[in-house]
């Protein structure tokens, strides 16, 4: 008992944040249908952008005591904003350029982007190719416990926040006009300039937006796990393609989906974790992967779109 | 029949050339360049018979190479135990990697067989692994299939990584009374496979890489790779005169692993060791970089950009902190500027015919 | 033009489809004899292209069924409704591109002779007779169609009339018994309007197919085509002689609206 319930808390956790992630990936695929390679390097810089903002603040690991809550607030704003800014250039300068031409090209420079941002975070004058250590932001205390599972602050901080963030961006999607022009990009964007929508800015804040999240995912993920492995290593790049499988499962495009994709990708790691075996922990997301793409394509809130002939 | 056989043996001669005149002449680290840019061609082509012939997004060739990899040196090292009670060398002059002049046998020895086997092996699994993995996802849009090769390699790399560990020259006991399938799981995990005997030479390396030339030049010329080429071009018009697109898509995706599955065997019977964590998605970046440099479809582009790409990194060795990132910019700037990298979806032959003439294209 | 159902070559048997709860085209029968010239014709929207997508599979009809000689059709994916003998071309051209001319037409000839990739790589049984048989076929093909002096250009480099006769020459290099054309016409000047009329004719006295044809063209539909069935909205409002056609109240009036 003990353990299902703790398997069914980790997995939840977990699954905010690769659902926070996965909302990235869908909030563009659903204006460009493109997959932005480069969106779980944006996570990863937004974890390491929390790091150095703290160690910046003179918060260090090794300190004893916590810092006041505020601080940590002040480290995710700013990690939002540095990595909404990168978001930004990104397509300005690697995608914009290839708006018309053919889809491989476009997919091949967000490869050559997402190596890009690996390979700098990893040099010495950027955050350097050793593994650091997140310094606590909140106290590590047990708020309860139940059947032997210890619920801590941290925890409930992260899904706290992660919640707060999926249903920011909800409201801001379907109920700002924000939103509504977004949505209409993403069904055609010669209707939506003709409607008098700044197509181009649209996209670049549905970017934005999506680096925005990312950038909180990494920091809710800097809280939770501490231990920073260098920007190039695999552990980051297999998080993102779980976050993308996430999408992926829960219907690419659709925002909703990519909430429910990425709780169900955090249970069944997690599950199959805790009752098969942990060695394969990638393998049972990717399998689900393969079932999904072979059964049901669109995922499971997505709609199968036709292309016009 | 005999006819189609003239390039390859062509293509043997060559590999016999290369092996023993040119390699004594450039000695160790040139003939080492020269082996590794022929791995490097076999990788490189292989990928641009799916990404160039067929415009499908595939980034994960170094699961194939990884896979073969493994199989060929679990079925070199194993094998040796069982038929030969140790993992030294049986080989013949043509498979010798040690000293020069310090092997004195024959042309071909009994544990060159074994390496053709692995060889083959490596091909067979990697084109298995191509099968399972490309029949579902093909059927399906570019993206997706890039998102599961990609998936693919990081599993591969955490399923080979996470095998038990070798058994040892002082388990032969063990080694001889295990079954195959004991044997598969014993590849030595985080730490890698080691003390695999090596064959591979410059004369073995060019004779799979004459191979691949020859099939995917082959390919290309043909109705069958004009279908490729029309999937590429445009799917729906593909099909309306009558193309399989899914079945010639994976049919292109299981060659392409066979191919990735030999290098791969050639790669770990070379330096004797592998270590799937050097095969991972940087590694598969890196063949992916080849083909786009040198054009997607491009055989001849593939091959000496391959060859461009194994020699520079050695050229510019005390910038290798950078390497990563200037392939990265590259990729980035070529394909906003120069997206059919050095000759587009033409041979070399191609361009060179055009200046004659100053008809546009040709038919390649 | 009563032909019994087994001689017809197309048999389209009340097709019906929508998209999301809109009914895009309804209860849309057809039947084409051998030789026969037919045209398809309404306001923009009135689902002609999508009846064309009904017959070659990339839509699945909701109901109804479709045959060519015969053989049910409906159901089966598109490269496999090519193989039965239905070719068409597109409203937007679709050819490919960096492919040349020759090889366009090529794709189209080597349908009816496939290789394996065995025999490709091998370059064993016949592999040499099968490729010059191709060859020759779409030579022949571009010779008709008068695009032999272009073989050697990529397909996007030709000027636009050229590009539509090459898309027609690759449909008929498979050697089919119905030909779709959906607007074949589309962006040509009245000289190259002409020379096609005559072409579409030729190809149906050469080739002995039965040609379906989608046009706005109302000369030339009127001009070339035996028979002419008319949608609106999905719906099938008339089917006639050309002449019959050109007085019809309901196709007046669907073209023109309503008489105030």
């Amino acid at each position: 008992m003990t353990l299902l319930i703790q398997t069914l808390t980790d997995g939840i956790a977990v699954g905010a944040l690769y659902a926070l992630i996965a909302l990235g990936y869908t909030l563009v695929y659903g204006i460009l249908q493109f997959i932005n390679f480069a969106h779980s390097d944006v996570f990863t810089l937004g974890a390491w952008l929390s790091f150095a903002i703290a160690a910046a603040l003179g918060l260090s690991a090794s300190a004893g005591q916590s810092p006041p809550w505020y601080l940590g607030l002040a480290v995710l704003l700013a990690a939002m904003v540095g990595c909404g800014i990168v978001g930004f250039i990104i397509e300005r300068l690697a995608y914009r350029p290839l708006r018309q031409a053919p889809r491989l090209n476009v997919l091949i420079s967000a490869i050559g982007v997402s190596l890009l941002l690996q390979n700098i975070g990893q040099l010495p004058h950027a955050f350097g190719p050793y593994p650091r250590a997140m310094p606590a932001l909140l106290p590590d205390r047990v708020i309860f416990t139940i059947v032997g599972v210890q619920f801590r602050l941290v925890d409930m901080v992260v899904l706290a926040t992660a919640l707060f963030l999926m249903v920011g961006i909800q409201w801001l999607v379907f109920h700002t006009k924000v939103g509504t022009a977004m949505r209409a990009v993403s069904f055609n964007h010669q209707t939506a300039a003709l409607m008098g929508i700044n197509v181009s800015a649209i996209i670049s804040m549905t970017f934005v937006l999506g680096s925005m999240l990312a950038a909180a995912a990494g920091f809710l993920y800097a809280m939770k796990y501490a231990q920073l492995k260098q920007t190039a290593d695999s552990v980051w790049v297999l998080l993102g393609l779980k976050a993308f499988v996430a999408a992926v499962v829960g219907g690419i495009g659709n925002i909703r989906g990519a909430m429910l994709g990425g709780i169900t990708i955090g249970l069944i790691e997690f599950f199959g974790v805790a009752y098969l075996s942990d060695k394969y922990r990638d393998v049972y997301v990717f399998s689900l992967l393969i079932i999904v793409l072979l059964v049901r394509p669109s995922g499971i809130l997505g709609n199968a779109t036709v292309e016009k002939v | 029949m005999p006819r189609a056989l003239a390039p390859l043996l062509l293509g043997g001669v060559i590999a016999l050339i290369l092996h023993l005149v040119v390699q004594p002449a450039v000695g160790g680290f040139g003939s080492n360049l020269i082996l590794f840019a022929g791995i490097n061609i076999i990788l490189a082509v292989s990928l641009t018979v799916v990404n160039g012939f067929t415009g499908q997004f595939s980034i994960g060739h170094a699961g194939f190479m990884a896979l073969g990899g493994y199989t060929a040196a679990a079925l070199m090292y194993y094998g040796s135990f069982k038929i030969y009670g140790n993992a030294n060398f049986h080989g013949g002059a043509l498979s010798w990697t040690g000293r020069v002049g310090g092997f004195s046998g024959p042309w071909m020895g009994s544990g060159d067989l074994l390496f053709v086997i692995a060889c083959l092996a490596g091909g067979i699994v990697a084109a298995a692994a191509g099968w399972i993995v490309g029949l579902p996802s093909l059927r399906l849009r570019g993206d997706y299939l890039a998102i599961v090769t990609l998936g693919f390699g990081e599993i591969a790399r955490v399923i080979l990584q996470g095998t038990d560990a070798q058994l040892r020259r002082s388990q032969l006991d063990a080694i001889r009374s295990a079954s195959p399938l004991q044997l598969m799981n014993k590849l030595g995990g985080a730490l890698g496979f080691i003390g695999i005997p090596p064959y591979t030479t410059v004369f073995w390396v060019y004779v799979w890489v004459a191979i691949m030339l020859i099939v995917a030049i082959r390919l290309k010329r043909s109705s069958y790779g004009r279908a490729l080429l029309s999937i590429r071009e445009d799917e729906i018009a593909a099909q309306a005169v009558g193309i399989n697109n899914t079945r010639y898509k994976v049919r292109a995706f299981v060659l392409s692993s066979f191919f990735a599955g030999v290098a791969g065997a050639l790669y770990s019977l070379q330096i004797g060791s592998i270590n799937a964590g050097e095969l991972g998605f940087q590694r598969s970046f890196e063949i992916l970089i080849m083909v786009v440099l040198g054009g997607l479809g491009s055989v001849t582009g593939a091959a000496l950009a391959a060859i461009i790409l194994t020699a520079l990194p050695e050229v510019l060795r005390f910038v290798d902190q950078y390497r990563m990132i200037v392939y990265s910019l590259l990729l980035i700037v070529m394909m906003i500027v120069r997206p059919q990298g050095l000759f587009g979806v033409r041979e070399v032959w191609d361009l060179m015919r055009r200046r004659r003439r100053q008809v546009t294209g040709g038919d390649a | 033009m009563n032909a019994s159902l087994a001689e017809n070559l197309l048999d389209v048997r009340a097709i019906s489809i929508s998209f999301g709860g809109l009914s895009a085209v309804k209860d849309f029968s057809l039947a084409l004899p051998p030789r026969a010239l037919y045209g398809l014709i309404g306001p923009n929207g009135a689902g002609k292209t999508t009846v064309f997508n009904l017959l070659t599979a990339v839509y699945q009809p909701d109901q109804g069924s479709v045959h060519v000689c015969g053989r049910q059709i409906n159901g089966l994916k598109t490269f496999q409704i090519a193989h039965a003998g239905l070719a068409r071309t597109f409203q937007n051209i679709r050819l490919f591109g960096e492919l040349s001319v020759l090889d366009n037409v090529r794709m189209g000839a080597q349908m009816r002779e496939p290789h394996g990739l065995t025999t490709t790589v091998l370059r064993t049984g016949g592999y040499v007779a099968t490729e010059r048989h191709i060859d020759a076929w779409a030579r022949e093909m571009l010779r008709i169609m008068g695009l032999s002096h272009r073989e050697t250009e990529q397909a996007k480099h030709l000027p636009y009339g050229d590009q539509r006769r090459l898309e027609i020459a690759r449909a008929l290099a498979t050697q089919p018994k119905v030909l779709l054309l959906d607007e074949p016409a589309a962006g040509m000047n009245p000289r190259e309007k002409v020379e096609l009329m005559e072409l579409i004719r030729f190809i149906r006295d050469k080739f002995e197919v039965a040609i379906l044809l989608i046009e706005h063209d109302m000369n030339l539909v009127m001009r070339i085509c035996e028979q002419i069935t008319v949608l609106d909205h999905g719906e099938t409002i008339a089917v006639g002689t050309p002449a019959n056609i050109q007085c019809h109240p309901k196709v007046i009036e669907a073209y023109l609206g309503e008489p105030v």
